[in-house]
């Protein structure tokens, strides 16, 4: 048969930066078993992600788009961006993480090597231009996370969020699948541009197994970045996972998630907006209004945050809804923010953690200006950011969100959206006013290393510099979407 | 009604019926055995499709494979409880209207299929002409070479992850 195919070198060179963190990840796991102290094991992880970032932004420019492995794989300043977001996910994580995982006595090579691993699905994800492609990405990333989330086995609290995860996520699974095989059956092809084709030539664009296929798919993102109503798992997961974890997934599987729901939808139904429109602008009030008020009645922080990021997915659903690129580009920018203001905050809580002392409630945080007032001050930019109130880069993410949905036509959308992000300013200032104005109901020491003063330090700076320079970020966000 | 028509609908009809079964006995090995005979059954369905390969796989992978991995759940749980008890087995009027629900909307559905004309490059001839294990594994090893690799990974992550959560000394 004539029907040879040659793979030469040259075709690996678009994945060099996946290759790269796979093979730091196993490097870890070889480093656990020879270096006692793990802070090297976590600077190593640290370094293999810069090199991968840096052969993301050399290997053929950031914006110039590349296709690979007969068009399954994609390269593009979309792509790239997220990657972006991803890298600095998982080098604010480890940082964050050190300290926090000896604490938890938990602090092992695996630990990094799995993050490196669900990083490594998230790249897939964001690149993935063919279904098949996207979902084993997606498992790759998941498979990676519900691992971490149950690290801690001895705390019934980690084996129940990791329990969960796994069910549910395995759930949202089966409906992508459902959702690709229908979509393959129909158009005969997993990869989106052909999707987008076969739809516009076999004329099926309105008929309603199309559709079946595009909600089931939507379905199981919607599990994955926590929309409503496919929220239920996150609060217990967020809640029960180790406090680092829960920064890294709250930021890394829901962008992912944003990257595949933006990628499926523009390239492969673009010619269905208003049909996926219809669906996601109920999920997106729904999510608003359920994040934001569910969160006013949690005494956890951490239950407070899942809440509070399950309203942020809202807010930058409006993005997709808005159906132009530049609704994207207003969704990126607010990932990028949101990445600083939520781990940020997710530091400061992690900070509260020490030996004999869980640091979750929200009572803790009483009076904490007077013992540390640097660390509040912290607190009350992350908070301020989350509650997007200028000059911090919360405001300027929600701003552009908005200003894209109004451009779009969906006025009413972005008045909803501001309602509820008045509302949803009520717990994260309730914060800031325990702070603040409360007296310390009990002594509070801060467990601080010189990882976390630097995750803290350049989350703080960014969340400033991007507030009062929005330009900055936007430029490289409108950049890399738009060309 | 031709041939191929009988079959389908003694495998359709026997496959609910053994699916139900499943679902209702009280005794969880009971219940896998069934399902053992239920996924020969799909096994069957394959061949009619002309996907030999798709059956085997079928055989060897869930009535080998994983019906051993539920034995084993099945023995490492202590059932004997759940067996006497009603918890887990009065939900079936929820069960049974989702089901009612389902069969109302695909009827529905139904109605609106259009026939659709053969798509993608690997037709019934060009499978057959070549067999469809030959087929699977060279689209395989050169076309989908990319997410043959990604699956890979995923299977090292779930061996880590086995160790982790097994093995490692946590206290």
């Amino acid at each position: 048969m004539e029907m040879e195919t040659t793979i030469s070198l040259l075709d690996i060179r678009p994945i060099i930066p996946e290759l790269t963190l796979i093979c730091v990840g196993l490097i870890l796991i070889l480093l656990d078993l020879i270096v006692k102290k793990k802070e090297i094991v976590a600077v190593v992880g640290i370094a293999g992600t810069l090199v991968a970032l840096f052969g993301t932004y050399k290997l053929y420019g950031f914006y110039e788009p590349q296709v690979a492995f007969g068009g399954m794989f994609v390269l593009d300043g979309y792509a790239n961006f997220f990657k972006l977001i991803f890298f600095l996910n998982i080098i604010l994580t480890i940082c964050i993480s050190m300290k926090y995982m000896k604490i938890e006595k938990a602090s092992f090579g695996e630990y990094y090597s799995l993050l490196m691993f669900s990083t490594t699905g998230m790249m897939i994800m964001a690149s993935a231009a063919d279904l098949i492609v996207l979902y084993l990405g997606l498992e790759l990333m998941a498979l990676s996370t519900y691992i971490l989330v149950g690290l801690m086995r001895k705390k019934p609290r980690s084996n129940e969020a990791a329990i969960k995860y796994f069910f549910l996520g395995a759930f949202s699974s089966a409906f992508l699948l459902y959702g690709i095989s229908l979509t393959y059956g129909l158009t005969g092809t997993t990869s989106l541009s052909g999707i987008a084709e076969s739809l516009n030539a076999l004329n099926i664009i309105g008929s309603p197994i199309t559709y079946l296929g595009l909600i089931f798919m939507i379905v199981a993102f919607g599990f994955k970045i926590a929309l409503v109503p496919f929220h239920m798992w996150a609060p217990d997961v967020y809640e029960g996972a180790p406090t680092s974890i829960t920064a890294f997934m709250s930021v890394g599987p829901k962008a992912a998630g944003f990257a595949v729901l933006g990628r499926v939808l523009f390239d492969a139904f673009p010619a269905m907006q208003g049909q996926w429109a219809s669906i996601l602008i109920p999920m997106a009030v729904l999510t608003m209004a359920a994040g934001s008020i569910i969160a006013l009645a949690q005494t956890n922080i951490k239950r407070m945050l899942a809440y509070s990021s399950i309203a942020h997915a809202g807010y930058m659903l409006l993005g997709i809804i808005a159906g132009t690129h530049e609704g994207l580009t207003s969704m990126v920018n607010y990932l990028m923010i949101y990445l600083f203001m939520n781990i940020g905050a997710f530091a400061i809580v992690i900070m509260l953690r020490r030996e004999g002392f869980q640091g979750e409630d929200l009572e803790d945080y009483m009076g904490l200006s007077k013992s540390h007032p640097l660390a509040s001050f912290l607190m009350l930019i992350f908070m301020f950011s989350l509650a997007g109130i200028p000059p911090t880069a919360g405001f300027i993410g929600k701003f552009y969100v908005f200003m894209e949905v109004i451009n779009a036509g969906y006025v009413y959308l972005a008045i909803i959206a501001v309602v509820f992000s008045v509302i949803s300013a009520f717990f994260y200032l309730r914060i800031v006013m325990y702070m603040y104005m409360k007296d310390p109901k009990q002594e509070v020491t801060l467990t601080t290393s010189p990882t976390m003063s630097i995750a803290l330090a350049i989350t703080a700076m960014m969340i400033l510099i991007f507030g009062i320079f929005p330009s900055i970020l936007l430029n490289l966000v409108r950049y890399s979407i738009l060309g | 009604m031709t041939l191929p028509q009988l079959f389908f609908t003694y495998f359709a009809i026997s496959m609910t019926i053994l699916s139900v079964l499943v679902v209702t006995r009280r005794n969880p090995v009971h219940s896998v055995l069934w399902m053992l005979v239920l996924f020969i059954h799909i096994a069957a369905l394959y061949l009619f499709l002309n996907a030999e390969f798709l059956a085997a796989v079928q055989i060897i992978v869930y009535a080998g494979a994983r019906l051993v991995l539920f034995v084993f759940v099945i023995m490492l749980l202590n059932l004997k409880k759940e067996k006497t008890e009603k918890k887990y087995q009065d939900q079936w009027p929820v069960g049974a209207g989702i089901s009612l629900l389902m069969i109302i909307f695909f009827v529905l559905i139904m109605g609106k299929i259009t026939e659709l004309p053969a798509l993608g490059k690997y037709s019934i001839e060009a499978i057959q002409s070549e067999g469809s294990l030959m087929t699977i594994g060279k689209v395989l090893y050169t076309e989908y070479i990319l997410p043959f690799e990604i699956a890979s990974v995923i299977l090292l992550v779930a061996i880590i992850g086995a160790v982790v959560l097994a093995k490692k000394r946590i206290e």
